[in-house]
């Protein structure tokens, strides 16, 4: 199986926009900075989340506590997966009970890996409320889970895929559909 | 990617040098679990674990216990009092017997060196080597050499001494082999009657004087003497023990760099190969080394305990 | 009963053949040796291709009856040397009862008689019970069978025991079959003592420990002028020391096993408990020494040290397995293996280390081929490989560390007595 690019959904541009976007909704939202953290799954979800940090303390001033959440632990497919995925730490050096913790990850798609993140979240303490936001939003929920704050909505089959770019891992920014074309 | 491939941990002999890093970067992500609130992950959830141990130990398996609860797995734990050893079975049934029950890992300690590697052979669970005679102990080695890497930053390069009665040593042995690989310089010390013939084929330094062991030393590993070594005729007395090859402060301050590393498996002697002014001053990382203890145990079971699944990674 | 090998490639040293030939056998003896021999009474034995040798005869064999018939028998091991060729065996006394009185003697040749394959001549105990403390009544036991005095499996420490016991077994002319083992040296070892023991963590038997005995032994045989015959040598100094010994016209002789000039210490790396021996297997440089030993005459002849154990005792831990490895059914394929095909010996002189020295240093008729001997000839196939598989044990014990090894040269057919014992 070989995946083939098939349009390009957003540039760089884009996703900068989006971000402010999501940005602003979310001190709209939560009426300012107060008692938020944000959360980033990684390791995309992670880059996004230091953005949107950096995004709102440009538009507020305020900078606000950054955590990055390493799921690998929590997954729910360990005994079904070939080898072991590489562990990297969870760092959240700050405390999450009764804070409001704004999850940040790519691509929303069966939504196994937001279960894994918030039961970890769980384990780490007791926040006020947990709210998602994502990149992309492509469908097929297997589980009762919605995004908050979604930076585009995106129509896909079960053969295709979403695959987000972004300048610090991948050289390049952008987010791409691909297609999966059997050989 | 990195890909964990052995169904069992014999000893480090058997692991190559990525193999050796990977279990310790993994135990480096593993050492925040135990600092929360919550010290358990769901990882080896519906796993069983046995820790079989013919041979009393608290230390070890207490660690390895709360390494498979911290990772949400099963154990059950046998020691030689409870187990039908007595009743001539031999180690091979026993353990057939257990893996019969479905468990996915067995922790095995005894005194028999060889014997992790004989079940890894014949059995379809995965083995763990928690010490077998004076063979290999690996999770110490490694979390000896986890240690050292958070404390000095690097392995590769650095001058480790081991002091003791390495001839029966399964710690010296399993150092020895993974400091080896990772590019440290090492040197065994310990009177000649306790240092094993050929070890430096192993490529050791040897000496048989502490000051010189010391010298130049970025770690010391200071091995417990069995009380029974002098009983078998192997050193005159407890007493000269401690005088030639026992580590003290003034000893250590005499000779040794001003940042050297003191380390001991335990249980110490204290008075004999470690004095109480090393064993709780400054220089020590001994109770370091239990808690990383727990950590390098995680990353064990963990990497182990999925090495033998099918399919391909999938995305979430 | 006539029977005919038909030109088989007959090989002797002492009558001085390496022919292809018919041999006739009459009744228990060979009676003629030529070409072309016909005689239609008998049946014809094509061995067209294959080697036919004098029956092999090995010093050293343990077959466990009386005591551990759980083991072997004395049945099930006579089958066992048939199919390795052997015609002659001598076993020894760590039995239960050891074998210290004629009462076990007669037992033992009786139940050989029975067995009615090859021919069993035992070894007694150099001392009561084995025990390190009286000699045995070797006069006596001598008188019906025994062919020579051993402490194997039991070495004897006390130095004037030792003494004692090579006058004495001097007098009556029966070799003294020295165990080389100083068992304080090497008390609680398992294995060769080197880098491979203290990679493994597992006790070591220092080669000092078979070395100072053969010194100390050969030191009595100098001054006692009796026949000392050196057990399984192991190491090279044991080599070296015998080699001196015999130069200075010392009388003594000595024996390897197939295993020590098969394999080194390396192949404990698995921990196989059908690897642990004693003497343990050695280095590569005491392999060589063996070889060459072997190749100039120091050591005379080749002994299996068939040792037999049953699955239960070896399929432990290696620390707790027993010592021994079985060796009959695969000494030829050894020796050809590893000896004549490296360029060791050549067929004839392990056909000599084989048959004819052995005979000599028990002072027994056999181990030739000639007119008027007796008819104990082997017939094997010295190209054919074969894979050696439990199948292939008539042991009762299948305790080898060559199973799964090929090996080279086959016996097709053994004849004891006259009679057909073995064929393929």
């Amino acid at each position: 199986m070989t995946l083939k690019e098939k349009s390009r959904l957003m540039d760089a541009q884009m996703i900068k926009r989006t971000l402010m976007r999501i940005s602003h909704e979310i001190l709209e939202r939560n009426k300012g900075t107060d008692e938020i953290v944000v959360v980033g799954i990684r390791s995309r979800g992670a880059y996004l989340a230091s953005r949107i940090v950096k995004m709102i303390k440009e538009i507020d001033g305020n900078e606000i506590p950054l955590g990055i959440l390493d799921i690998t632990l929590y997954r729910d497919d360990l005994t079904m997966i070939d080898t072991c995925p590489v562990v990297h730490s969870t760092k959240i050096d700050f405390d999450i009970n009764d804070k409001i913790v704004v999850l940040v990850d790519d691509v929303l798609f069966t939504g196994r890996t937001i279960r894994c993140a918030l039961d970890e979240l769980i384990d780490l303490g007791r926040p006020r409320n947990i709210q998602l936001a994502v990149l992309v939003d492509r469908g097929h929920r297997e589980l009762p889970i919605r995004a908050d704050y979604v930076g585009k909505n995106v129509p896909t089959t079960l053969d295709e895929s979403v695959e987000v770019r972004l300048k610090e891992v991948d050289d390049k920014e952008e987010v791409i559909l691909l297609s999966k074309k059997k050989d | 990617m990195k890909v964990w491939t052995k169904k069992d941990l014999v000893g480090l002999e058997v692991l190559n040098k990525d193999e050796i890093e990977m279990i310790l970067e993994t135990a480096t992500s593993f050492k925040e679990i135990s600092t929360r609130q919550v010290k358990k992950v769901p990882t080896l959830r519906g796993k069983t674990i046995v820790l079989f141990f013919f041979e009393p130990s608290t230390r070890t398996r207490s660690s390895f216990d709360l390494a498979a609860k911290r990772l949400s797995a099963d154990t059950l734990s046998i020691s030689t009092s409870t187990s039908a050893i007595k009743k001539g079975e031999t180690v091979k049934d026993t353990m057939k017997n257990i893996e019969a029950m479905q468990v996915d890992a067995i922790i095995i300690r005894h005194s028999a060196s060889g014997i992790a590697q004989t079940l890894s052979n014949c059995m379809g669970s995965s083995i763990i080597n928690a010490g077998d005679g004076c063979h290999e102990h690996p999770t110490q080695g490694l979390l000896d050499m986890f240690t050292i890497k958070e404390k000095k930053g690097k392995i590769k390069g650095l001058n480790i001494s081991i002091i003791g009665d390495i001839t029966h040593s399964r710690v010296a042995r399993s150092n020895i082999w993974g400091l080896k690989k990772l590019g440290a310089h090492v040197t065994v010390c310990g009177p000649r009657t306790l240092i094993p013939r050929d070890i430096e084929k192993m490529g050791v330094n040897v000496t048989t004087s502490l000051p010189q062991a010391l010298k130049n030393a970025d770690v010391v590993n200071i091995l417990r003497i069995q009380m029974e070594r002098q009983k078998a005729g192997l050193f005159p007395s407890l007493r000269e023990y401690a005088m030639r090859y026992g580590v003290s402060k003034e000893k250590l301050e005499k000779y040794a760099k001003d940042d050297v590393l003191i380390m001991h498996p335990g249980p110490m002697n204290r008075g004999i190969e470690i004095t109480p002014d090393v064993a709780d001053g400054s220089f020590s990382v001994i109770l370091d080394q239990v808690t990383n203890g727990i950590a390098v145990r995680m990353a064990v079971l963990y990497l182990v305990c999925q090495s033998h699944t099918e399919d391909a990674e999938q995305e979430l | 009963m006539k029977l005919i090998i038909k030109n088989a490639r007959v090989i002797d040293s002492k009558s001085k053949i390496d022919d292809v030939l018919d041999i006739l056998i009459e009744g228990k003896k060979i009676a003629k040796i030529d070409k072309n021999i016909k005689d239609n009474d008998a049946d014809v034995f094509d061995a067209r291709n294959l080697v036919a040798s004098a029956g092999f005869v090995d010093l050293h064999v343990h077959l466990r009856e009386p005591g551990f018939e759980y083991k072997e028998t004395i049945l099930s091991g006579s089958r066992a040397a048939t199919a390795g060729g052997f015609t002659t065996v001598c076993c020894m006394p760590n039995t239960n009862p050891v074998i210290d009185n004629q009462g076990v003697v007669e037992f033992i040749i009786s139940a050989s008689k029975k067995a009615g394959l090859i021919n069993v001549l035992p070894i007694g105990a150099i001392t009561k019970g084995s025990q390190g403390v009286e000699l045995s009544e070797m006069s006596d036991l001598k008188d019906v069978g025994v062919v020579a005095v051993s402490d194997d499996g039991k070495p004897l420490s006390n130095a004037a025991i030792m003494r004692r016991a090579l006058e004495y077994a001097g007098m009556l002319k029966l070799p003294v079959i020295a165990h080389s083992e100083d068992t304080d040296l090497s008390a609680g070892g398992v294995m060769h003592e080197g880098y491979m023991s203290t990679k493994l963590g597992l006790k070591g038997i220092t080669r000092v420990a078979e070395t100072s005995m053969v010194s100390r032994d050969i030191e009595l045989a100098r001054y006692t002028g009796s026949h000392l015959h050196i057990a399984h040598v192991s190491c090279r100094e044991s080599v070296h020391l015998i080699r001196d010994a015999k130069k200075n016209g010392v009388n003594v002789s000595a024996e390897c096993t197939p295993h020590h000039f098969s394999l080194t210490v390396e192949s404990l790396v698995t921990y196989d408990p059908n690897t642990k021996v004693n003497p343990p297997l050695r280095d590569i440089d005491d392999v060589k020494a063996i070889c060459e030993g072997l190749k100039d005459g120091t050591i005379d002849c080749i002994a299996t040290d068939h040792a037999p154990h049953a699955e239960s005792e070896k399929d432990v831990e290696f620390d707790a397995a027993p010592f021994g490895m079985i060796g009959l059914e695969t000494a030829l394929a050894l020796g050809i293996s590893n000896l004549v095909e490296k360029g060791i010996l050549t067929l004839t002189q392990l056909m000599d280390k084989m048959s004819y020295n052995p005979s000599k240093i028990i002072n027994i008729n056999k181990g030739y081929i000639a007119v008027g001997a007796d008819a104990d000839i082997t017939v094997f196939d010295p190209k054919q490989k074969w894979e050696v598989t439990e199948g292939d044990f008539y042991s009762k014990s299948k305790n080898s560390p060559f199973l799964g090894n090929t090996l080279k040269g086959r016996v097709i057919l053994t004849i004891c007595g006259g009679k057909k014992v073995f064929s393929i």
